[in-house]
Parts: structure tokens; sequence; C-alpha cells
């Protein structure tokens, strides 16, 4: 049981980290050590030597800027990232990495920032900016409780799943209902607030796989969850 | 003929709100409606034009440190007190402030105005003075991205006509001056590179280390240290050390940017030690730090609104053998997104725990300190209950209590109805 090692992998926190995502790694981490392994955690910024093993993988949103500081690393990564996808490597990006891990992103004065095309999916600016408290529904997961702030509006390809479908709030876009994506253990979402602390059931999904992946076998310990379910049913509540 | 009706109208509306109950913005409201260019007309002759502070953290209590010190030196100051920081509420204020032929009797003006707000401001009139303080991903979800905000603040900056005022420490702040005409009169307001860690920019603090920067333009006012209510701040390169009754390390840094201001407005042959002594006496402004008593014992009242006023908080107040509470409302006003919370490290808290935990919002408190690893004694999300099992509880222990703007509102009102409050600064 002891000394079982899972890397987790942070995809530039300095530069895409707008809303909390520290809390998304900070809650994999917490979680791996009260199921009784050994969090490693590799920031991964512009220029660094891309990690040789990754378990889990984190990336978050981020400024216009820092989309378009980061982006000529990201395509020099994309590849390794590509293979870790199809390798089944679970990962969760948030807003503005979801938007790159799919096919472009059309900025406001028009330039196309091209993405990694992990998700089948294209993102456009838009005037609106889609904000507020958001209650999605995924089969596996339940419902799935977050906040969203984004202007960029995203659409599936035909060769896209849609993460969730949207209840409350919009999602993607103003129109399909749908939020994010999915491919194999690929999560790309909009929702923050931080996503994985009051959504403990998608952190410990990450966990289970990678920790399989790894080690072959997964045994997890009961965590108290009480303050999450609280604060759910009280996120829940609250006006968009 | 119509204008010269403004103010007995304004000033009566006024009384009329007063009767009822409560200070309001509708006197301003119908000024404005009135008398459009009532605002312009009144502030445009001002020997000193205006002072526009804005900024994410630490608007109201530099405000308030800039009047005093321009009070000290003898001029009589016009400003926005009860963070009505917006047209209208400055169109209200100025109802209440005015004769009844309209004048002001002011020698200038120094107002608070939130960065939106201030964009409007500048196209009612063109501030003399601009003191921008710093950009933090604060509320948004009103703003946007904070890259917006910071070209907010280049507008009113490109609008001012003399003195601007920048954070050297900020680099979209610094950057502001790259946009700024030769014509202005720039000066900047830093740390020295000793007390630099402990004052976290935006980007320092979601990368989570010290970004390096280079380049940096000479400040006129330098903070060098501080502690135990002590600050030293460096003028033009001669040392002043003075004590301060504001408390927190963020306003001491907050009085640098504040000396800076009131020596562009004055000029440069303003006394150094006559500023400094003035420093010494300044109070915090309503909630933010201050101190009341209940049970013979002292309780805090901290405000915080982001992660980095509240990191500061934190890092400002030993939490050893104090009793504390953490009220977290979703309002408007607080902003809804709570993703913030999870950009604080709580770890200071680790040795003395948290007593209680309250406000709209108190399970996802409870939920962030849980991942700290940080023990809760008692989560109750009413405000008014918690505050009375927290008093209860404590009797014999100083009290502080961190708190949302909302929920501070509400503690003081609880407060006072749960015995007689005694504000001692």
């Amino acid at each position: 049981m002891t000394n079982r090692e899972i890397t987790i992998v942070h995809l530039y926190p300095e530069k895409m980290n707008i809303y909390g995502d520290n809390g998304n790694v900070l809650v994999l981490k917490r979680r791996l050590e009260w199921h009784g392994y050994e969090p490693h955690v590799i920031d991964y910024n512009v220029g660094d030597a891309f990690p040789e093993h990754v378990d889990i993988l984190v990336g978050g949103g981020g400024q216009d800027s820092g989309q378009i500081s980061i982006h000529d690393d990201l395509m020099k990564v994309g590849p390794r990232l590509q293979e870790l996808a199809d390798h089944d490597t679970p990962m969760l990006l948030v807003c503005g990495l979801y938007q790159l891990f799919g096919k472009f992103f059309k900025t406001a004065d028009g330039t196309n920032l091209k993405g990694i095309g992990i998700f089948d999916i294209e993102t456009h600016a838009t005037n609106e900016r889609l904000i507020g408290n958001v209650i999605s529904h995924n089969d596996t997961f339940g419902d799935i409780i977050g906040y969203e702030n984004h202007s960029g509006q995203t659409y599936l390809g035909e060769r896209a799943q849609p993460f969730a479908r949207v209840k409350k709030g919009a999602g993607n876009n103003s129109q399909d209902k749908h939020e994010g994506a999915r491919y194999r253990n690929v999560i790309g979402t909009y929702l923050h607030g931080s996503l994985l602390p009051k959504n403990p059931r998608i952190a410990d999904f990450m966990i289970e796989i990678a920790v399989r992946k790894r080690y072959g076998d997964f045994s997890p310990q009961v965590i108290d969850d009480l303050f999450a379910d609280l604060a759910r049913d009280v996120a829940s509540q609250r006006p968009r | 003929m119509f204008t010269k009706l403004t103010v007995p109208i304004g000033k009566a509306v006024r009384a009329l709100m007063r009767l009822r109950g409560g200070g309001s913005a509708l006197p301003g409201l119908i000024v404005e409606r009135l008398d459009p260019d009532f605002v312009k007309r009144t502030l445009i002759d001002l020997p000193h034009g205006v002072v526009l502070v804005s900024g994410t953290n630490g608007k109201t209590t530099t405000t308030k440190m800039v009047v005093s010190l321009l009070e000290s030196a003898g001029l009589k100051v016009f400003t926005n007190r009860t963070g009505s920081n917006f047209v209208r509420g400055v169109a209200a204020a100025l109802v209440k402030d005015v004769d009844l032929t309209g004048h002001l009797d002011a020698d200038v003006a120094v107002l608070e105005l939130d960065e939106a707000h201030a964009v409007r401001f500048i196209e009612v009139i063109k501030p003399r003075t601009s003191l921008l303080l710093n950009v933090m991903r604060d509320q948004l979800d009103r703003f946007g991205e904070i890259d917006s905000t910071a070209r907010l603040l280049t507008t009113v900056a490109q609008a001012t006509s003399r003195n601007v005022i920048l954070n050297r420490e900020d680099p979209r702040i610094r950057d502001i001056a790259k946009q700024l005409s030769d014509s202005q009169n720039i000066t900047y307001f830093g740390l020295s590179d000793i007390v630099r860690a402990n004052f976290p920019n935006d980007d320092d603090i979601h990368s989570l280390r010290l970004v390096e920067q280079q380049n940096l333009p000479e400040a006129s006012v330098l903070l060098m240290g501080y502690g135990d209510g002590e600050a030293t701040l460096s003028i033009n390169q001669q040392i002043y050390t003075t004590k301060l009754k504001i408390r927190g390390i963020y306003n001491v840094f907050n009085a640098a940017a504040a000396v800076a201001t009131v020596r562009a407005v004055l000029g440069d042959d303003t006394s150094n030690a006559d500023l400094i002594n003035s420093l010494s006496n300044v109070t915090p402004a309503f909630g933010r730090g201050e101190t009341l008593i209940i049970d013979h014992q002292p309780l805090e009242l901290v405000l915080v609104k982001n992660p980095s006023g509240f990191r500061l908080s934190l890092q400002s107040f030993d939490p050893t053998n104090y009793a504390t509470m953490i009220a977290i409302n979703d309002n408007y006003a607080d902003g809804r997104d709570m993703s913030w919370l999870w950009d604080v490290e709580f770890d200071s808290l680790t040795e003395e725990g948290v007593a209680m935990v309250t406000g709209v919002r108190a399970y996802d408190m409870a939920l962030r300190l849980q991942y700290d690893e940080i023990t809760v004694d008692k989560v109750d999300p009413d405000i008014d209950s918690a505050l009375k099992q927290f008093v209860k509880s404590n009797r014999s222990k100083p009290k502080r209590i961190y708190c949302t703007y909302t929920a501070m509102l509400a503690i003081r009102k609880s407060l006072r109805r749960l015995t007689k409050v005694e504000i001692v600064s």
C-alpha cells in the first residue's frame, strides 16, 4: 500500500490558471493521500522539459493573452498529449485549455488560434459573456455543480461526445445545451468553481483510472464528503 | 434658469430621504436628470482639481489616507465617503456638501471609483491626478478578464490631465506608463526587494511563486519595511519610520501610494516630515480591520473580497490565542463565483483551527478548509445564530472574523442587536 506514487502534471499553471484551477490539483493531491497514495505534482510551464511519466493531467483557464503566450509550446507538446490521451490517461481541461484541446479557437479579432485537436470541437469568440452558476448532468457522475465565465462559444463536431447536458446555465454555447466534451478519459469542461471540490466523484474517477493503469488494482478509503454534499445543495439553489 | 433649482431640489429630496431613515443615491439620480452638468460644473474650478483613486484592492483605505494627508496640509477636501463610488453617488455626496447657490467650498476632490465607474466618470470630468493601485482578479464575473480591467484603467490614466501615480510592482499597472503622453507627470510607488516577497501581485499568486521583475522604474516612494504597527518609507531616497494606526500589511503599502499621490498634488516642496507625521494619525475605514469590544474582549472585523486580500489579511494577523470565524456570502456585491477561495492558502490557521464558519456559502468555505486539513469546530450558514454561538463559546478570548462585504454588513447589524457595540478604532 505505501509509497505508491502517482504523478499529477499541472499544465501551464503560470499562464493558464484563472479561476481557482489550483483547487482541482489540490483536491486530486489530497484525495490521493487520503486513499493511501503518494501524489507528486509537477508544474509544466512554457519551455520546460515535458515530464517522462504522467498519471493524471490537469489544465485550466486563462486570459486571451495567456492562451496566446502558451500557444507555440502547446503545439510542440501536442503530439505527446495526444499519445497520452490515446493511452487512456485521465485528464481534466477547464475553459481556456479545453478550447485549445479542440480544433481551433477563433478570437475576437478574427485570428484563428489552432488547437491540438484531441477534441473534435471548435470555438468562436462572441460578444456575449456566459456567466453564472451551472448544473449539468452526466449519467456516470450524476449532477455536476459548477460556475462558468466565458465568451468563447464551443460547438461539437461529428466525432465529439458531450461531457454533460446542461440543466441550468449555458454550457458550451447559448444554444445546444451541451456542456464540455469527453474523449476516452479526457474531460473538457467550462465548469470551474473549482470543479473537483464540489464534484468529488469526478476526482475519484480520475484517481481510480490512474491508479489501476499504473498499479493494476485500487483500494479506495472512505472519505467524508459531507461538506461537499452540503455545498452542492446550497450552490444548486443559488441564483444564476 | 433651471440649473438654479438643482441644488435646492436635490437637498430637499435628500432631507426627505433622511426623514424616512437611511441615505440614498436618489438625490443624485434626480440631480443627474434635472441637470446633467451639475457634477462637472461643481468640480471643475477646484484649485487642486480632482484626484481619482482606482484599482481592485485598497481603494477605500487609500482614499481615506489621501484625504487625511491633504487635510493635515491645510486643504479643504471633498470626498465620497460612504462608499458611493459611482457618478450618481458622487452627485448625491455633492448635493449634501454644496451651499444653496451650488458652490462647493473645497480646494480639491478625492474620489474613490471602481474601474468600470471610473471610465464613466472621466467622461463627465477629467481628473487632474489619478492613483492606480493594482489589478487583481476580483469579481471577474462582473468585469470579464483582468486584461480588460487593466485597459479600463489605461483609459482613466490617459484622460488624466497632470499627475498619474502608478504601482510599479504590478506589471499591468506599470505598463500603463507606455501609453501615456510626455506632458503627463508619471510617479511610481513601490516595494524594496526585502519586503516584495510579502506582497504578491496577481501573477505571483496564480503561479504560486514570485515572478521575476526586470527594469523596474525608479519609485519616488518606497516601502522599505514594516512590523509591530510601524512602517519605514523612503521618500526621494530619504528614510522615515513612523507608527501607524491602520492595521494589515496591505494598508502599509497603500500608505506609500497615498504619500506619493499627496506629494504629486501638493508639489515637491511639501514637507515629508509633516506628511509622515500626519500619516501616523490616520484611522481605518469602515469595516476594514476595525476593532470592537464585546464582553471586554476585542473583536476584529476583517473584510476579505478576493484572493490577494484574503492572503495578505491571513499574513497580517497572528491567529495565536484568537478565536477565528469566517463568513462567506455570494451576493452580487461579494461576487457569485466561489473559485477565489481555492486561490487562498489557509495553512496559517492550522494550529488554532477555525471556531465557526458561516454565511450563505459556509459549506464551500468549510470544504476549502477540509482540503487544507484545518479543524472546523462548527458550521452554521445563518449569520445571526453563528455569531451568537461564536461570541458565547469564546467569551474569554479575543476574536477575529474574516468576512465578505455583505457578510460584514450582516455581522455589524447582528452585533448591534447582541450588545452595545463600542468602536475603538
